[in-house]
């Protein structure tokens, strides 16, 4: 068993819908389409007020590099182009289409082509035109993680199959039910690549999914349940125990990381055409009243997710997208669901916990899986010293949460951190 | 402008985690307050009921000045997070049991008023309090701390028949004084004393004679993970190794299990607040602990050398820290390569 790195934390998994197969959602009246779903510059708009969109039709061209299409996922005409409410930047420029009630696809996305006989530079098109992105969460291009510079020699393709998170169980369930166009889906992504090995990685507390991966002929590391194993340069620690250097990326160590959602959308975008215009999400918590996994449409408003759930139980305090460690708490629930959106959590009512003073008893260092020391950061940015917060690593963190949970004065650490973060990037640019 | 139905419909925004290991500060300070119960118990077992009434005036010091000076300085009351009543309680641990009634009143004040709150408060006092506490009364009333000893319940003070007037540590450091020297160190040593001093059935401080007490509510500290293992553990293998190699008259054993050694690394040194953070830092601090406790019980004026072993070392806690930064992940081990 693979644990390998410092740090981490054990919170209580609940992952209660690990059983639920995924039920397919039915099409949404309107979606919300934010032109930002991903980590760069937000896509150009292709439509205007007025115009009719089938499933698929592309709404939005990739600007730039490091920046991802995006899709009409329903058919139906766009009735605006306005700022609206987003689950990750607050508010954004969105699409919103009306539905008209057909199934109508922009092409057949039945007639499967031969994947075969494609040259890289055809499958990196096929993914970048499908506007696939990182769906284990943070929405990275995946075209831009399968061109690395060529000086970067790529020797490892790790398949993130950890789902780490307590409570989800999206990419869980995505393996049971999908572990063939997974794997296929990897070996595309390896041959772009020219990586020689290919290893999936999954949590030992998803023991069918590791047998099912390996009935398959596949190299799968089982790792320790253990928070967060499944962030990019833990999990690559943990398997080949190389360290990606401080500031740097997994390729600087030989290797990518891509999650399972990840290779299937793609493969679905290589095989068939189709575009990434849904995913997999986990809808749990006290607070709805139907626990379950479901493949959504993305720009579905999340309080048509929850209808579909069969609704609120009680009235909500905490509506989350995302998982319970990162996932970001939402101040309505018209926000869309977005592609890099793997749960919505409904939290029930709970006392808040006032801030105590630091009693320096040091979990936080124990459980921060990047090395830092979470307390001393917070201090100085507190006191905006944020030269002496880099110099001890505020840029390193990772965000994982491990030292805010585990801490007994219930500093909100990954809080401090964030504005820390902010306030250097703001300052850098002035 | 929003409607009020509007803004109903909001929800509470928080920044993640949005879970939590719900181990609060005041809860582990209870905790600890708790593990250090099966020792009170003894102790009043043996000397009687004034341990009890010694100890529950200095926690009701304690927790009043607490209340008053924050009060006072128009903060916030903070005496419910149970750091006063764990402060109150170490501090009886560290006294004599035949104190007159005001003194553990005095050390308590002073613990709380001058080595907390003065300082910010809790988790910003930079010396353990009931130990400045401790010193403080050990500058002014040295006799009273001193000479106060009891006989215990079923044995002696030393563990040693005839002598009524010292703990086992002044006996090791001044035998001469007591009667025949090699017959005084011949019996400090011997496996009936060792026995005594494990199970508390010798005179001492009211929280520090029961090893074994100490060791049951130490090691469930340990198991829940409230107290760290590097500063328990660097703190007694530095000094039983030092008492192993260096000379001494008495034994690793008897070192080990006399005075306040157990008491201090398992519940003082390892105070949250004046501890280092960093991995390597809590080892230092353990044996910086065992290095100074040695050097005092061997060489120093007096015949325990714990609480000022601790004191010492709470000052060096920052330096510590700053010197022992935890490794970034990946950071360069090699020195000189830096980005």
């Amino acid at each position: 068993m693979l644990s390998g790195f410092t740090g981490g934390v054990h919170p209580p998994e609940s992952k209660n819908t690990e059983d639920s197969t995924i039920e397919v959602m039915p099409v949404p009246k309107k979606v919300y389409i934010p032109f930002s779903q991903h980590t760069g510059k937000p896509a150009t708009p292709l439509v205007k007020k007025g115009d009719d969109v089938k499933i698929g039709t592309k709404i939005g061209e990739a600007d730039g590099f490091i920046s991802a299409s995006v899709h009409a996922s329903i058919s139906g005409k766009v009735i605006d182009i306005i700022d609206h409410a987003h689950p990750v930047i607050g508010s954004a420029s969105c699409c919103i289409i009306e539905g008209n009630d057909s199934e109508d696809w922009v092409i057949d996305v039945n007639a499967e082509r031969n994947t075969d006989d494609l040259t890289e530079a055809q499958l990196l098109h096929s993914i970048k035109e499908a506007g696939i992105v990182g769906l284990g969460g943070a929405a990275f291009p995946s075209h831009v993680k399968l061109s690395p510079p060529k000086d970067k020699k790529i020797d490892t393709l790790i398949i993130n199959g950890c789902e780490c998170e307590p409570v989800l169980t999206a990419d869980h369930r995505l393996m049971l039910e999908h572990a063939a166009t997974i794997i296929e889906g990897a070996r595309v992504f390896q041959k772009i690549l020219h990586a020689s090995t290919l290893i999936f990685a999954v949590e030992d507390n998803k023991k069918n999914a590791i047998e099912l991966f390996r009935d398959e002929d596949v190299r799968v590391a089982a790792l320790k349940t253990k928070y967060p194993q499944g962030a990019e340069k833990q999990l690559i620690k943990a398997i080949l125990k190389r360290e990606v250097p401080r500031g740097g990326l997994p390729m600087d160590v030989g290797c990518v990381v891509h999650n399972v959602g990840t290779c299937h959308a793609a493969l679905m975008a290589i095989k068939y055409g189709k575009p990434l215009i849904d995913r997999v999400l986990t809808v749990a918590g006290d607070g709805v009243r139907e626990k379950k996994n479901v493949l959504v449409r993305i720009g579905t408003p999340v309080n048509s997710v929850i209808d579909f759930c069969g609704g609120y139980v009680d009235k909500p305090e905490r509506v989350i997208l995302g998982g319970p460690m990162m996932g970001i708490a939402q101040y309505a629930d018209d926000v869309p669901v977005v592609k890099g959106t793997s749960g919505i959590l409904v939290w029930p009512a709970e006392k808040a916990i006032e801030e105590g003073p630091c009693v320096r008893c040091a979990a936080c260092v124990d459980s921060c899986p990047m090395g830092l020391m979470p307390t001393e950061i917070c201090s100085f940015v507190k006191n905006k010293n944020f030269d002496m917060a880099k110099t001890y690593g505020l840029l390193d963190c990772i965000e994982c949460g491990c030292c805010a949970y585990m801490c007994p004065a219930a500093i909100p650490l990954v809080h401090y951190f964030k504005y820390g973060k902010s306030e250097i990037w703001r300052r850098s640019k002035t | 402008m929003e409607k009020i139905e509007d803004i109903k419909k909001l929800f509470v925004v928080a920044a993640s985690p949005h879970i939590s290991a719900k181990h609060k500060t005041s809860v582990a300070m209870r905790v600890v307050t708790i593990a250090l119960l099966p020792a009170l118990v003894f102790s009043t077992y043996l000397y009687g009921m004034r341990i009890l009434v010694i100890t529950i005036i200095s926690i009701i010091v304690a927790v009043c000045s607490e209340a008053l000076l924050e009060r006072m300085l128009g903060k916030k009351i903070t005496i419910t997070d149970g750091s006063a009543v764990l402060t109150g309680l170490l501090l009886a641990f560290n006294l004599p049991p035949g104190v007159p009634w005001w003194l553990p009143a005095v050390g308590s004040a002073f613990a709380i008023i001058f080595a907390k709150q003065l300082f910010g408060g809790l988790g910003y006092n930079f010396v353990n309090p009931a130990l400045a506490g401790r010193a403080f009364l050990m500058a002014s009333w040295p006799s009273l701390m001193t000479k106060e000893w009891l006989s215990p319940v079923g044995g002696t003070l030393s563990g040693i028949d005839g002598i009524s007037a010292a703990t086992p540590l002044s006996l090791l450091k001044n035998p001469a004084n007591y009667g025949d020297p090699q017959v005084i160190i011949r019996q400090l040593n011997d496996f009936e004393t060792i026995r005594n001093l494990f199970f508390g059935k010798i005179g001492g401080c009211i929280g520090e004679t029961s090893v074994l007490f100490l060791l049951l509510g130490g090691l469930f500290l340990l198991f829940l993970r409230i107290i760290d293992y590097r500063i328990v553990v660097g703190y007694l293998g530095s000094f039983a190794l030092l008492a192993w190699l260096l000379p001494t008259q008495g034994s690793v054993l008897f070192h080990l299990f006399s005075g306040g050694l157990v008491l201090g690394a398992f519940f003082m040194a390892t105070d949250w607040v004046t501890s280092p953070i960093t991995r390597k830092g809590r080892w230092i601090f353990g044996v910086g602990c065992g290095v100074i406790t040695i050097i005092i019980r061997l060489w120093g004026g007096y015949p325990e050398g714990v609480s000022y072993s601790i004191l010492l070392m709470n000052v060096f806690t920052p330096l510590i820290d700053r010197l022992t930064k935890e490794r970034i992940f990946g950071e360069q081990r090699k020195k000189g390569v830096k980005k």
